[in-house]
This record gives structure tokens, sequence and C-alpha cells, in this order.
């Protein structure tokens, strides 16, 4: 299992000022710790929506990368998102599961399926042509450049531990300051 | 056009082709969809096989309603074909994104047993009356559009729509032709 700080800087390193990024909810905590940016896309609306916001922006802006930092009770609830994502095929969309088990953010209660359930398994499934998954930081740290250079869109599933407890101000995800904020810096760029 | 007496009240047909040039000039770039039998043969159909407005079959109607907030931020507009019984499962995506982010998410609803002539709120369907209501209690702006003069109502919405960033329901009564 990795850290998730660490996996989520690990993926920061390789993220340019052109790339939008849509942490959801634990990672999005973290991810503001790590790489604070004005194309951090981090209002969306309903648990599980994020990847589908993905598509909408991929869709959008096809010069620019989308990277969703979703989570696995996120995925659950939004499960169809695989296959309509596989099916619009945005070669610029690329969708990272944290996988730890637990609906975090509402009281850390074990997802179902817990264990057992195949995230990376899913997305190939649902028509992804490119799956990964990873429960090795080194491993990760080595190859996730070389992922973010592939055609999307792009699966990867990331088997992590929660970095510790956090500081959840949900005004800095959902306050409408978040969205001008974003939407002055994509129209700017 | 197509004149046909239900209810009592003489209601003209509706011209899906008509509904399509609204659309296109509406300046809608994406309509994503989950299938709806209304709309289905002259609407969906049709839109699914054109290259713009480009078509997106989703499996379920609140991502369509993420892939609308998505696209919105990046200056294209989208437009989500459903029937009702997807807006009443997408209400709190709805809720989220479009009324309390404030977003121009565009809806064409197709209302799934609604009587041709009936106003929504007087059908003999319960899924029907209560659509009208419950788009009130969450202040979204909706139009009927029933037969062919109300087509003329499109656009307008839309334009309002983003020009306002609020969400926008258009409510289809009959099935178009």
């Amino acid at each position: 299992m990795m850290d998730r700080k660490k996996t989520l800087a690990a993926i920061a390193r390789h993220v340019t000022d052109a790339d939008i990024v849509l942490p959801v909810y634990s990672s999005a905590f973290d991810w503001l710790d790590i790489r604070p940016n004005p194309l951090n896309y981090l209002s969306h609306g309903a648990m599980g929506l994020a990847s589908s916001h993905a598509l909408g922006l991929a869709l959008g802006r096809p010069d620019r990368r989308v990277i969703v930092l979703d989570g696995d009770g996120s995925l659950l609830m939004n499960l169809g998102t695989l296959v309509s994502t596989a099916e619009a095929a945005p070669k610029n969309l690329f969708h990272f599961v944290c996988e730890n088990g637990t609906y975090e953010a509402n009281g850390g209660h074990p997802i179902p399926g817990r264990g057992s359930v195949s995230f990376a398994g899913m997305a190939r499934s649902a028509g992804y042509k490119s799956v990964h998954e990873f429960s090795d930081l080194k491993n990760f740290e080595q190859q996730v450049g070389a992922i973010l250079a592939e055609q999307g869109p792009v699966f990867t599933c990331l088997k992590i531990v929660s970095s510790g407890a956090q500081e959840r101000d949900y005004s800095r995800l959902h306050g409408p300051h978040v969205r001008k904020t974003f939407r002055d810096a994509l129209a700017a760029s | 056009m197509s004149v046909s007496e239900v209810a009592g009240r003489t209601v003209a047909g509706l011209s899906g082709q008509s509904i399509i040039r609204e659309i296109m000039a509406s300046g809608i770039q994406f309509v994503i969809s989950v299938p709806d039998i209304t709309t289905s043969e002259g609407l969906l159909r049709p839109l699914a096989k054109l290259t713009d407005p480009r078509f997106i079959r989703v499996c379920k109607e609140d991502e369509g309603v993420g892939i609308c907030a998505g696209l919105s931020f990046t200056g294209k507009r989208g437009l989500l074909l459903i029937q009702q019984t997807g807006l009443l499962d997408s209400i709190n995506a709805i809720r989220g994104n479009a009324v309390e982010y404030n977003l121009p998410i565009c809806m064409m609803v197709g209302l799934l047993q609604k009587e041709a002539g009936v106003p929504p709120r007087q059908s003999k369907s319960y899924g029907v009356r209560i659509v009208e209501p419950i788009l009130d209690a969450m202040g979204i702006v909706y139009q009927n559009i029933e037969e062919d003069p109300d087509v003329a109502k499109i656009r307008p919405a839309i334009d309002k729509a983003f020009a306002d960033s609020k969400p926008v329901v258009l409510l289809i009564g009959q099935t178009p032709k």
C-alpha cells in the first residue's frame, strides 16, 4: 500500500501548468496541500460525478490533459462513467482512483466489496485500452510519467492508505470563489 | 402539421426536425443522452446520426449532468436529452451542480406517458404530474414544448440559461414526428 500524499506528490511532479486536475474529497485536501493551482477543478456537485465532469472538460478542451484523482467510494457511485468514458474515448483524459477500501470522507466505513472488487478489472471490462494498478510507491514513481504520456483514456488504480488526519474545510471545494478562479484561469490560458 | 384531438383540446403535431434545427441554432455542440421513448424516433435517433452536435451516450442521466457541467467551464454548450424518470433519478446531481453552483445545465426531457394536449399537472400519470411542482420547488425554469409553435421557445430558453448561468428544462409533451 502507498501513502496517499506521497502517491499524489509523485503525480504532481509530472503535472504541468496547462493540465486540469480534478481531485476528489480526501485526495482533494491532500492535493491542495501538495499543488495549489487555479486549474484545480474542485467542485463536483454530487459524490461520484468528478469523472463525468472530467469527461465534459476533456471533450470541451481537447488541447488539455484532464487528470481525475478519484476515490473508490466515489467511483462505485458512478460505475457507468467507465463505460461512457471508454466509448467517448477522449485522448486527453487520465483517471486515477485512490483505493483505500473506505468511504473516508463519510466516517471511514468500508466500501461494498472491499478487498474483492477489482477497479482495474472493471475499467478493462468497460473498454479502457490502457489500465494500470499499483501498490508499490517506487514502482509507481518510476512509471507515472510514462502513464501521463500515453494516449487516453487511461485508467490507473492506486492502492493507498490515508496519510493521516485532515482539516476538511469544504468551502475550499464548493465555495463560489473556487469555480470563479477555475473558470477565469481556464479562459485566460 | 399534423393535428390530433385529445382530452378535449386540439393540439398541433410536434416536428422532431424543427426541434433539431433549434438545438443547432442554439449553439449546442454536444448532446448527451440516455434513451427516452417519447423522443426516441423523432429526435434521439436523428440526433445520434449527426457529428455536429456530437452525440454522447451515457449510462445514467446524472453522468450527463456532470458532463454538461464540465463542458460549461470550457465555453462549450451541452444539452442533456433524457426522460423524466432520469430527471427524477438525477435530482441530487441537478441540485448540486445546476442549482447550487449556478451552472447552465440544459435538459430536454421527454414526458413518458403524458397525454398529448393535457397539461403535465393534469396528467393521469403520477410520474408526469409531479415534474413541474418538483422543478418549481427547486427553482428551476422550464418550458413546455407541446406542439410546433412551442419550438420557438427552445433557442431563447437555452440562450438565457447560458446568459444567466442557470439550468433550464424543456419538457417535451408529445412524441415528436
